[in-house]
């Protein structure tokens, strides 16, 4: 019998279907790939080393660019983590809590539009690619109206929002909203009975649920291979127990799971949305801790008190008591977790980010090593990692 | 007294190898020997239900004997809780074993604290740095490393 060599390529790290710049080295037998050896940190910019040289304040933005795709969720995890730190977590403000829902599950819709795009356009299914930009589009401009930046929001607060929701902006979410479910069927109608879509997706990437736990699979993959765990629900914040939502789960865990399990989060996300706009009441949006908060800017500049809290906080910052906590929530992409260490100091003494997509990442190998190359293609889509995330 | 059902059984187990139990905004970390750490992960995983390992990281205590600390942060998909564990490890004798033998999760993890923090991994498969280049030297995130980086100035701030 003929005996063949294997082949060893190089995928990335310019590579439209990796996602960003990952580089796999992967060693082919024709068209099967044994082994495959991911490279990352192209995109490395020492996040962790700088935080530890800023104010807790100062922080906040640089989270914003970790998983560009769901910003708020970065900016979520790191003000509850810091909230906690100081011990003020339960004195956030009702209408800050739940516009920091209603923004993270907007943000949890467009993360998912950008990987229901890009994985489709990598299995070759172009026109998903632009009705999803076309929705997430939308969500970019309520990021907008609201924080001022498509992208880098940098909206919340430790303590609470920077900002008050801008007028009429409910009514906008709303419309958009009501119309979103609607769309995810029309996304479903192009993939779900396409026969191509089938033969990609089903039973390509299959990993049962003791593995994925093993290997530290978080979120929507590990929610599609049958484990009901989702820290929205299992360690509720930000009173996410006020509303009623599924856990979408499924239990083949494949890549059809994982593209089922999403949508569905999708239409949860809208679910919840609503419920956030029906009991939105007005009031404060910031935690009535003043040597923690900024001042509003009347403040500053009407009284003695105002103009001193704000002049220490910019200078200075807040010290918190020396001690430890570590915070996870729940990302579009899986658990996104914070370990602030303070030394009573105004800078975090070290700052360790659990990154959902990195573990995610992980998995790769064990996912795809004796499938085929194009099925590489389809893995890496369903992982739906974000290299500024994994590089940090 | 720590509440932390899972210190209980720590104790019942490993006695005095629970060497600090410390509890902070209703978290609670555990301190152990470095020696022990694949025999308690190992309990901990299969007696108390932690199966899964969240996060694992190397802190730098610097001016502090022993310098660093491993902190890993466990998960019990059962009942919802999370624990803190710790090992503490000497700037001269800077390794402890791995765990990646009881999560595989850790073997990326181990390879950051190493690439990043200088910690070695007693027979990690493929300890290897991770995110920096290969040919880099040090670890940044010691203490001891400038943020601008080796051999540059540091930032003074603008002149004017």
């Amino acid at each position: 019998m003929a005996k063949t060599e294997t082949m060893t390529i190089n995928m990335g790290p310019q590579h439209p279907s990796t996602h960003g710049v990952l580089q796999l080295v992967l060693e082919l037998d024709g068209e099967i790939v044994r082994k495959i050896t991911p490279h990352i940190g192209f995109l490395h910019r020492g996040v962790e080393k700088l935080a530890e040289h800023r104010t807790y304040h100062q922080v906040l933005p640089l989270t914003d660019r970790l998983d560009y795709l769901a910003p708020m969720h970065n900016n979520l995890g790191y003000v509850l983590a810091v909230e906690k730190l100081l011990g003020i977590d339960e004195q956030i403000p009702e209408r800050a809590n739940a516009v920091r829902v209603m923004m993270a599950e907007l943000t949890r819709i467009k993360s998912h539009l950008v990987w229901l795009a890009t994985h489709a356009l990598d299995i070759g299914a172009m026109t998903v690619f632009l009705y999803c930009f076309r929705e997430r589009e939308r969500i970019m401009d309520f990021y907008e109206k609201i924080s001022g930046a498509r992208m880098t929001s940098n909206y919340f607060r430790v303590g609470g929002l920077s900002r008050d929701l801008p007028d009429g902006i409910e009514r906008e979410i709303r419309a958009f909203i009501d119309e979103m479910p609607g769309h995810v069927d029309t996304y479903e109608g192009l993939l779900s009975g396409n026969k191509i879509w089938q033969k990609r997706v089903m039973g390509i990437g299959v990993i049962g649920a003791k593995d994925a736990i093993d290997i530290g699979l978080t979120g929507p993959a590990l929610r599609a291979s049958g484990v009901d765990w989702d820290l929205r629900r299992d360690q509720s914040y930000c009173d996410y127990d006020k509303y009623d939502f599924q856990v979408i789960t499924g239990k083949d865990g494949d890549t059809w799971t994982r593209y089922k399990c999403r949508l569905d989060e999708i239409r949860e996300s809208c679910k919840i949305v609503r419920q956030v706009l029906d009991g939105l009441k007005p009031g404060p949006i910031l935690a009535d801790c003043p040597k923690v908060c900024l001042p509003p800017k009347k403040d500053v500049v009407n009284t003695i008190e105002g103009l001193i809290h704000h002049f220490k906080i910019i200078t200075e910052g807040f010290k918190p008591e020396p001690g430890e906590v570590y915070v996870g929530v729940e990302n579009p992409k899986g658990e996104v977790g914070y370990y602030l260490i303070s030394d009573g100091s105004p800078h975090p003494y070290r700052m360790k980010i659990r990154p959902a997509s990195f573990v995610n990442l992980q998995a790769l190998p064990q996912m795809a090593e004796g499938a085929m190359i194009a099925d590489v293609i389809a893995i890496i889509g369903t992982l739906d990692v974000v290299l500024g995330e994994i590089d940090r | 007294m720590s509440e932390h059902p899972a210190v209980a059984q720590l104790k019942g187990q490993f006695g005095d190898k629970v060497l600090k139990v410390e509890e902070f905004r209703g978290q609670t970390s555990v301190t152990v020997p470095k020696e022990e750490i694949v025999a308690v992960c190992t309990f901990l995983r299969d007696s108390c239900g932690y199966n899964f390992l969240t996060d694992l990281c190397g802190v730098d205590y610097l001016g502090r004997t022993p310098r660093f600390t491993v902190v890993y942060q466990l998960y019990n998909i059962g009942t919802h809780t999370r624990l803190r564990l710790k090992a503490e490890v000497e700037e001269a004798d800077c390794r402890i074993d791995t765990v990646t033998g009881v999560w595989s999760t850790a073997n990326w993890f181990e390879r950051e604290c190493w690439d990043l923090m200088g910690i070695a991994f007693v027979d990690h498969p493929d300890l290897r740095r991770i995110l920096l280049p290969e040919d880099w030297s040090g670890h940044p995130l010691r203490k001891d490393y400038p943020v601008q980086g080796p051999d540059r100035e540091p930032y003074q701030g603008r002149l004017s």
